[in-house]
């Protein structure tokens, strides 16, 4: 009988961590849509900040945020995905690798602000590439490199060993087996580490603070080396500079619930492709 | 026994570590032409160890090691100078367990074309049809040639592994314990399979079931503890063993 009540006691106890963490996401989400739809307007999405940023829209924010992200993938998922097909599948098993796996684990620790740092410092100032989304796209692949790795190397570990072995005994060679099964076998995991990163990469404000955002800017970024400007970023620029804090209170709720449902989007294209992924494998 | 013109594989004085785990000692024997050899012994004599020196998949094993010769047709397959891709072309090689790619049936068969450099679409499509039906599978997926191979029965599976294998045209079809995650039907159905496949190809067959090795076999080498105890005809083996041990074995006292 105590068995039994030790029992629903623990289950109870874990079923109610699991409703509170939900329950934090569903007020994280309920708080940002009831203080920021009443911003949202095709007005909003679609034009430039007017009148010291308390009116129009934020159009070229969401832009920035777009090229920083997608920019900083194109750096990031071929680095990441080579990186991880060599530790994987190529690289003898010694002290070198441990190094490796060392340095990336490492890497992941390295607070965001530290790479904003060294993005300044690196690309703004010894490559001369300037304030701009080159700077910043190079910062957050860096930041996000460790994350795509480790995703990739999951995916590839997961491709069954008879597979290669397959590949092998038929006269292929490695490199056409990892072209030919490894890669697209492991697609679904990867991409779907991809896309997580992507999520973060948009919401990060930090190593873009010193690399590639601005709060002031009249239009939309002209080449890779123009700075830019970016959701979260301009949220931090809302609530701490300008002189209408009320008008720009408002319109930084706007931005964050933008923020929220394009990451949400994005985390649900990631369910799809791993549902797919599922269904696959059969 | 037949002439030493006939013999396809000559292996001389083979002895394999892993490590320093010597899982073959000091082992001779030789395969002949389009016959089918089946390698039998007790769980981890080294039967699969001794398959896989002929396509050199043992490569793959980090700390893995050979001592003594091993010729195809003469030719010293671990000499240096042996382009290994070459090697796995014309020794195909059947898994244990079955393993098409997740990827259709006509691009399974077709995977071992592909990658060594065949296009000619007239030549790849006859291949396939060639491949399946010496595979006896033709008739059950000729109208879904182009769906997942995973949606296959674990027996039609191996058989396409088989299909597979073939494409390519091997000289030499290893099988490791080809049929012994299959159920009975699918077993026959394999077993059949040999039969045909010995006019064309040498076959070397390692097998738990000593009676599959009796039915399909013509020589059978009998290992344990990675040594060879004994080798020969295979209705010899199975009458009058030569060795104490092979009679303890093939009578099922141990194993």
């Amino acid at each position: 009988m105590s068995k039994k009540i030790i029992q629903n006691a623990g289950f109870f106890i874990l079923s109610l961590s699991a409703f509170v963490t939900l329950f934090f996401l569903g007020t994280i989400i309920y708080f940002i849509v009831s203080k920021g739809i009443s911003a949202i307007s095709w007005e909003f999405l679609t034009q430039v900040p007017k009148s010291s940023m308390t009116k129009g829209g934020v159009a070229p924010a969401i832009v920035g945020t777009f090229y920083l992200t997608m920019g900083s993938i194109i750096f990031a998922l071929p680095l990441g995905l080579a990186c991880a097909i060599y530790i994987c599948e190529y690289s003898p098993k010694s002290w070198i690798v441990n190094i490796i796996r060392v340095s990336i684990n490492n890497l992941a620790g390295v607070p965001s602000v530290v790479f904003g740092l060294f993005g300044l410092a690196v690309f703004v100032k010894f490559f001369h590439f300037g304030v701009s989304i080159l700077s910043g796209c190079l910062t957050l692949g860096i930041m996000v490199l460790p994350s795509i790795i480790s995703a990739s190397q999951e995916a590839l570990l997961a491709v069954p060993q008879s597979y290669r072995a397959a590949s092998l005994a038929l006269g292929a060679t490695k490199w056409q087996t990892i072209k030919n099964i490894v890669i697209p076998t492991g697609l679904p995991g990867i991409l779907t580490g991809v896309i997580l990163s992507v999520g973060r990469v948009a919401g990060e404000t930090a190593p873009i603070l010193f690399t590639a955002a601005t709060f002031y800017t009249r239009g939309y970024p002209k080449s890779i080396l123009s700075e830019v400007m970016a959701l979260p970023y301009h949220i931090y620029a809302l609530m701490t500079e300008g002189t209408h804090p009320e008008a720009q209170t408002k319109i930084a709720y706007g931005c964050a619930l933008i923020l929220l449902v394009m990451v949400l989007l994005i985390s649900a294209l990631a369910i799809v492709v791993r549902q797919k992924q599922k269904v696959s494998y059969g | 026994m037949d002439n030493t013109n006939n013999i396809k594989i000559k292996v001389e004085n083979v002895d394999f570590f892993y490590d320093k785990n010597r899982a073959l000692k000091k082992v001779s024997v030789d395969i002949f032409k389009q016959q089918v050899t089946s390698v039998i012994g007790p769980s981890g004599c080294g039967k699969s160890t001794f398959l896989r020196l002929f396509n050199r998949m043992n490569d793959l094993i980090p700390g893995a090691r050979i001592e003594g010769k091993i010729t195809i047709d003469g030719e010293d397959i671990y000499d240096s100078r042996m382009d290994i891709v070459d090697l796995r072309r014309r020794v195909g090689m059947v898994f244990q367990k079955p393993n098409p790619f997740p990827k259709t049936i006509f691009e399974n068969v077709v995977y071992g074309l592909k990658v060594n450099g065949i296009t000619d679409k007239d030549y790849i499509n006859e291949k396939v049809e060639k491949s399946l039906i010496a595979a006896a599978l033709w008739n059950e997926v000729k109208d879904r040639l182009h769906t997942s191979a995973l949606a296959l029965s674990g027996g039609q599976q191996q058989r396409l592994c088989i299909a597979r294998a073939l494409a390519i045209e091997p000289e030499v079809l290893l099988m490791d314990e080809p049929a012994s995650a299959l159920d009975p039907t699918a077993t026959l159905k394999i077993e059949e399979l040999i039969q045909e496949l010995k006019k064309d190809y040498t076959i070397v067959i390692v097998t738990h079931n000593m009676q599959q090795a009796a039915r399909i076999s013509d020589y059978t080498a009998f290992f344990m503890l990675g040594e060879l105890i004994e080798f020969g005809v295979t209705k010899n083996i199975f009458t009058s063993p030569k060795k104490k041990v092979t009679e303890d074995y093939i009578t099922g006292r141990f194993g």
